[in-house]
C-alpha cells in the first residue's frame, strides 16, 4: 500500500493530511509544499496585529510528526504520472501513491500593462513581509484591485498612516463577492478613512513612482500592489491530462477525471447538485473540502455539501456571508445597534444571509442563519426584519415542526 | 483564590454568554439551558477573539470568528481550528448574584 500523497501544504492540503488520520487512515501520508515554512494560515497576512505581519502556523512540525505525516517542506511537485501513479518532485525523488490530492491553491493574476513587473503580489507570507517592510508611515501605496484582499490591505495600511489609493476597473469596489449594500458601506468607510478611489479605470502603465491610468490620470505611488484576483493553480493537472475548466474539475465526491486523484480548496471546481461546477476562494471552503476529500481517499463515499461561508475584517468592521446571495433573491434587512443583517429568500426559503457590524457583533446571527439555511426553513419575512425576534427561537420552532 | 462579584443571573440570556472583565483580564460567563452558570477564559485559544460574542447552544459555545467550539462546562476544545482547551473558573450564584473564583 503506497498511501496518500498531497500536493500543496496550504489550508486545504494540511487539513486533509490531518483529516485522513482522523478518518483512521493508517497508511503513509505525504504532504508536499513548495513554500519554505511550516504550513501557515493566509487570512492573518492581511490582518496584521500591531502592524507586524503574522506568521500563524496551521500546525507546528511536532504535530505533523506526531500524526505521522511526512512533510516535504520547500519541495515542488513537478509532474504527475497518472499511469504509474507517481509524482516527481523537485528534489529528484519520485513518490508513488494510491490516492493523490491536488491542493495547489491559486496564484495571483498578473497584470499585462507595461511596468507590470513593478507591482507586488499579495498571496504568501513572503509577499506580505515584502509589502509591510516597505510600506512606511508617510509613504504612498497604490493598490490595483478593489476586491476583498485589496480592501483589507488598504485598511491595514491606513492604520499604519500610509497614504492609500485603490484603482478598480469596475464602477464600484467589492462588486464580485460582497452584497451591494455592504460593499457600499465598506466603500464609504474607506473614503472616511482617507483612501482615494479611482473607479472604472484601467491601468495603462506602472512607472517607478506612479500608476498611469487609461484616462491619463497619474496616481503617485512608492509601492504598487496588484490585487486583481487569483487564478487556480492547475498546471500539474493540465499536464497530467485531467479535466479542467475554471479550476480542476471534480465530481461531488471531489474526485477528478482520474479516480485516483482528488482536488480540494482554491484549485478545485466542484460539481453542484443543480449542474455546473463552482470554485470557491475561501478559508472555510478549503478546510471543509479537504475534510471530505480526505475521508473519501480513506475509503468513504461522501458527497461534498456545505453552505459556503466567508468573513472579511476591515478596520473595526467584520463582514460575514453565508450561502450565495444573488441579485434575484428577495432581500430582507434587519437593522441592529451597530450593524446590519441582510437575508436572502428564494421562493420563500432562506438561502443566504450576510451581515456587517462592529467587531463580531453579527457573527452569532449569521451562524444561526446558516443553520436555518441548512434546515431549509421558509421564515416569516416580518420576523427576519424584527431585531426583537431571536433567530434561535425561529430555529427551535423550525426544528420542533 | 478570591471570589469576585460579576453580575446578576438575569444579566445573561438563557443559553447565552456575556463578557466579564476583571483585573486587566477578560472572561466569559455562560448561562446554560438549565440556568446553570459557568465561567471560562474570555478569549478563544485559536486567536484572541471574545467568545461571549459567539453562539451558545446547549453547553457549547462556538467562536464567532472561525467556528472553533468549546464545552464551556469543562473548557474542552470540541472543534477545530480551536485545539487548546479553555481555562475554567468556579462560579456560584447566591440570590441571583453571580460570583467567580479568580486566582
Ligand atoms: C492575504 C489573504 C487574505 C485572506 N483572507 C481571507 C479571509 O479573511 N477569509 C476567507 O475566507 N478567506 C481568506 N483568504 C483566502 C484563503 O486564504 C484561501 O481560500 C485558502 O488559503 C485556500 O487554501 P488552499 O489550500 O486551497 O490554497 P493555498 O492556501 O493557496 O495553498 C496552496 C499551496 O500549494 C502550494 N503549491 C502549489 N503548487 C505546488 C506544487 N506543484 N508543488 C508543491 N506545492 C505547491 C502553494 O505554494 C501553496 O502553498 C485570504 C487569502 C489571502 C491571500
Ligand atoms: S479565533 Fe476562535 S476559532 Fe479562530
Amino acid at each position: 500500500m503506497q498511501g496518500i500523497v498531497i500536493i500543496g501544504a496550504g489550508e486545504a492540503g494540511t487539513r486533509a493530511a490531518f483529516a485522513a488520520r482522523e478518518a483512521r487512515f493508517s497508511g503513509a501520508i505525504t504532504l508536499v509544499g513548495a513554500e519554505p515554512h511550516s504550513p501557515y494560515e493566509r487570512p492573518p497576512l492581511s490582518k496584521p496585529l500591531d502592524g507586524a505581519v503574522q506568521m500563524k502556523p496551521i500546525c507546528g512540525l511536532p504535530a505533523l510528526e506526531a500524526t505521522g505525516i511526512d512533510y516535504h517542506q520547500g519541495v515542488s511537485a513537478l509532474r504527475i504520472e497518472p499511469d504509474a501513479r507517481s509524482v516527481v518532485l523537485s528534489d529528484g525523488r519520485t513518490l508513488a501513491y494510491d490516492k493523490l490530492l491536488l491542493a495547489t491553491g491559486a496564484r495571483p493574476r498578473r497584470l499585462a500593462c507595461p511596468g507590470a513587473g513593478r507591482a507586488l503580489d499579495f498571496r504568501t507570507y513572503a509577499d506580505a513581509a515584502a509589502i509591510f517592510s516597505k510600506a512606511e508611515a508617510g509613504g504612498r501605496v497604490a493598490i490595483i484591485g478593489g476586491g476583498l484582499i485589496g480592501m483589507e490591505l488598504a485598511a491595514v495600511l491606513r492604520g499604519k498612516g500610509v497614504a492609500v489609493s485603490i484603482i478598480e476597473a469596475a464602477p464600484k469596489p467589492l462588486g464580485r463577492a460582497v452584497p451591494a449594500r455592504f460593499a457600499a458601506t465598506l466603500h464609504a468607510r474607506h473614503m472616511e478613512e482617507g483612501v482615494l478611489f479611482y473607479l472604472g479605470q484601467g491601468v495603462a502603465e506602472i512607472t517607478p513612482d506612479a500608476v498611469l491610468l487609461a484616462d491619463d490620470a497619474c496616481v503617485p505611488a512608492d509601492i504598487v500592489v496588484a490585487a486583481v484576483g487569483v487564478v487556480p493553480d492547475m498546471a500539474l493537472a493540465e499536464a497530467a491530462g485531467l479535466a479542467t475548466g475554471n479550476g480542476i474539475l471534480t465530481d461531488a465526491f471531489l474526485r477528478t477525471s482520474d479516480p485516483h486523484i482528488f482536488a480540494a480548496g482554491d484549485c478545485a471546481a466542484v460539481s453542484q447538485p443543480d449542474g455546473g461546477q463552482v470554485r470557491f476562494e475561501s478559508w472555510r471552503n478549503a478546510r471543509s473540502q479537504a475534510e471530505t476529500a480526505a475521508r473519501n481517499m480513506a475509503g468513504a463515499n461522501e458527497a461534498f455539501a456545505a453552505t459556503p461561508w466567508f468573513w472579511s475584517d476591515q478596520y473595526d468592521l467584520c463582514l460575514q456571508v453565508a450561502g450565495l446571495p444573488l441579485p434575484g433573491h428577495q432581500s430582507i434587512v434587519r437593522t441592529l445597534g451597530d450593524g446590519e443583517l441582510e437575508f436572502y429568500l428564494d421562493g420563500g426559503r432562506l438561502v443566504a444571509a450576510a451581515g456587517l457590524g462592529v467587531g463580531n457583533g453579527i457573527a452569532r446571527d449569521i451562524k444561526l442563519a446558516e443553520m436555518l439555511i441548512a434546515a431549509g426553513v421558509a421564515p416569516d419575512p416580518a420576523a427576519l426584519m424584527d431585531p426583537g425576534v431571536n433567530l434561535k427561537t425561529l430555529l427551535k420552532s423550525a426544528r420542533a415542526a | 483564590m478570591t471570589w469576585v462579584p460579576a453580575c446578576k443571573l438575569d444579566d445573561i440570556e438563557q443559553e447565552g454568554a456575556i463578557r466579564f472583565d476583571h483585573g486587566g483580564r477578560t472572561y466569559a460567563l455562560y448561562r446554560g439551558p438549565d440556568d446553570s452558570v459557568y465561567c471560562t477564559a474570555g478569549l478563544c485559544t485559536h486567536e484572541a477573539i471574545h467568545l461571549a460574542d459567539g453562539l451558545v447552544m446547549d453547553f457549547e459555545v462556538e467562536c464567532p470568528k472561525h467556528s472553533g467550539a468549546f464545552d464551556y462546562r469543562t473548557g474542552e476544545a470540541l472543534r477545530l481550528p480551536a485545539c487548546e482547551n479553555l481555562k475554567i473558573y468556579p462560579v456560584e450564584v447566591i440570590d441571583g448574584e453571580i460570583r467567580v473564583a479568580l486566582s
